[in-house]
């Protein structure tokens, strides 16, 4: 599938997401890609033609790309295994826990065309459960960068960080969010618009569209705090918890099932410490219709405008 | 160590083996008494390793991917100096290091957490890939069950091997024809192995894997091609009334046939 041809100020971030794996390689030879036939999908051309000897390609055969990786870390080398996101999590899920987890291997899970990227082919190409394989998943940070900088930051930062990761890409375009120059860092939300009448939690694809919703808020009147939380996992309990006590009230939005991912995550931390009025903006536990990713956003309830009236209506639940 | 001297420390860690078993009251020690010639030559003559650095880069790797045999592993490394003897008393015990499953966070000369049958052989065809990569001349042995050549992601990974041209690997199987709950050819056989890996460009040896000559020849072989040992073993080798029984692959033996067992494997 051809990806979706980003308007000029919208960024596919798998463009710096190569382009940074290309700078780190040149600078680190230990740093290999391993792939599944998915040098096209994952932008690993340029990646190919600098390093061909560098470049694993297993074929078709994700657990064993899963497993090989975990042996290349053991022989010395950083991996970074760069495949689409619905079969790098599902197909190889018990190689992800017991070769990479548990075995604590430094390699770096790169999900490319994660959620509902490949949104026509349909749910079986949709990576609407990874947030919620991967998380339950103990020594594995789990990551969704909101644009290319934020992207060319978390790969930066894997590869000096010493453990395995996953991190979750996207193909659909996203504008620039964070200031050039940002640094990725494990844990930590970034407070993108200060607001004290609710908060806007999302990350990847929907931080833009969060930002659009408090723009949309803003006219009304009502002043929502937007956090972008890319580190799903260990996740940043004092912007939350912050979130909750300064606001009163908090929105979430994901390129996921409402189960198990972000907008889960977010709850666990303000059941155990701050309870407040939540509304969890997903996917609702179904298989997705025909669409694009982005009219699949908007079905589900997405859209910045339909994301500003659930914020409207939580506001209303809070406790006076 | 020769033949003879191999063939001692073998029958030591059946005995260690058998012992920490009964006592600890669970283990596979049909598959542990199969295995235990292979581990013996790999530990005690073949590998390079170094028991006080057990992460030297220029260690060969091993990697025991029928984890269930875990019991057979902890006893070989205490007998080789990576962990202390008296520990092996701990197995299956609370809190101990040594779990149903070998933990390479926790078990020194460990390489990788195996358990869930099919991932030991595509971690050790990326072990020599890294080695092919970076010049390291370590050589990788990763050892599967027969029944545990079922898994698709062995073939996955058997592909990988002669497509990567990886002749720094080598693939024994402990061929002893049961799984757990039935022999192979009453469940999915997989025999003759042979043909098979052949087919998919490896080079192959069968041998007894129970006599120690062939085993460590077969360890000892180097080709143009990955290469992959069919070790014809018996399932409770050693232990007449567990040979070739089924029920014996993770059966515990009351305190009769404890000593009947402590007997015979003395005797030999």
């Amino acid at each position: 599938m051809n990806a979706p041809v980003p308007s000029p100020n919208l960024y596919d971030c798998r463009d710096a997401f190569a382009a940074t794996l290309e700078r780190l390689a040149a600078e680190d030879e230990t740093i290999v890609a391993v792939c599944n036939d998915s040098v096209g999908s994952s932008k690993l051309g340029g990646f190919k033609g600098k390093f061909p000897e560098r470049l694993v390609n297993v074929g078709i055969a994700e657990q064993n790309m899963i497993g090989v990786a975990a042996g290349l870390a053991n022989g010395g080398r950083l991996p970074y295994v760069c495949a689409a996101a619905p079969f790098l999590t599902g197909r190889s899920l018990e190689q992800v826990k017991a070769d990479i987890s548990y075995s604590n291997a430094n390699v770096k899970l790169v999900g490319i065309s994660s959620g509902m990227a490949y949104g026509e082919l349909g749910p079986t190409h949709h990576s609407i459960e990874d947030f919620a394989w991967m998380r339950v998943l103990p020594n594995l940070p789990v990551i969704a960068p909101c644009d290319r900088i934020e992207t060319a930051a978390a790969v930066e930062w894997a590869a000096s960080y010493a453990g395995p990761c996953f991190l979750r890409l996207s193909r659909v375009g996203v504008p620039d969010l964070l200031p050039e120059g940002h640094r990725f860092e494990l844990g930590k939300a970034n407070r993108l618009r200060e607001g004290s009448d609710v908060t806007l939690i999302a990350n990847g694809t929907l931080t833009h569209r969060m930002m659009k919703a408090a723009e949309i808020l803003a006219e009304r009147g009502i002043h929502a705090r937007v956090l972008n939380l890319a580190t799903v996992r260990p996740i940043d309990e004092n912007a939350i918890i912050a979130a909750a006590n300064e606001t009163g009230a908090i929105v979430t939005a994901e390129e996921h099932s409402v189960f198990g991912g972000l907008g889960s995550a977010v709850a666990e931390v303000v059941v155990d410490h701050a309870p407040v009025p939540m509304k969890r903006l997903g996917v609702p536990g179904i298989f997705a219709p025909t669409g694009s990713a982005e009219f699949l956003l908007d079905e589900f309830g997405m859209a910045p405008s339909a994301i500003a009236d659930a914020a409207q209506q939580l506001i209303s639940r809070k406790k006076a | 160590m020769e033949i003879g001297e191999l063939e001692r420390m073998a029958r030591e860690i059946r005995l260690r083996d058998l012992q920490a078993v009964y006592e600890a009251g669970a283990g596979h020690i049909g598959g542990e008494m199969s295995v235990i010639d292979i581990l013996t030559a790999l530990y005690f003559r073949v590998l390079r390793l170094w028991p006080d650095e057990p992460k030297n880069p220029a260690r060969d790797r091993f990697v025991l991917s029928k984890g269930h045999t875990a019991c057979a592993l902890y006893v070989t490394l205490a007998k080789r100096g990576f962990i202390p003897e008296e520990e092996i008393s701990t197995f299956l015990k609370p809190h101990s290091r040594l779990n149903g499953h070998p933990n390479c966070n926790k078990v020194p000369g460990v390489e990788t957490n195996t358990g869930p049958l099919g991932h030991g052989l595509p971690v050790a065809v990326g072990m020599a890939k890294a080695a092919q990569l970076s010049g390291a001349d370590y050589h990788t042995y990763v050892v599967t069950g027969d029944g545990e050549m079922q898994e698709g992601s062995n073939w996955e990974a058997i592909m990988a091997a002669a497509q990567f041209k990886l002749t720094n690997l080598t693939l024994i199987i402990d061929h002893n024809r049961f799984q757990q709950g039935a022999s192979l050819s009453d469940t999915n056989e997989i025999a003759p192995l042979r043909p098979k890996l052949e087919a998919f460009g490896w080079e192959v040896t069968e041998i007894d894997g129970n006599n120690m000559s062939e085993v460590v020849a077969a360890l000892e072989f180097r080709g143009n091609s990955p290469h992959c040992i069919v070790a014809h073993t018996n399932k409770g080798h050693g232990i007449s009334f567990m040979q070739d029984r089924v029920d014996w692959h993770h059966k515990v033996p009351n305190k009769e046939q404890y000593e009947i067992a402590v007997a015979e494997l003395s005797e030999a």
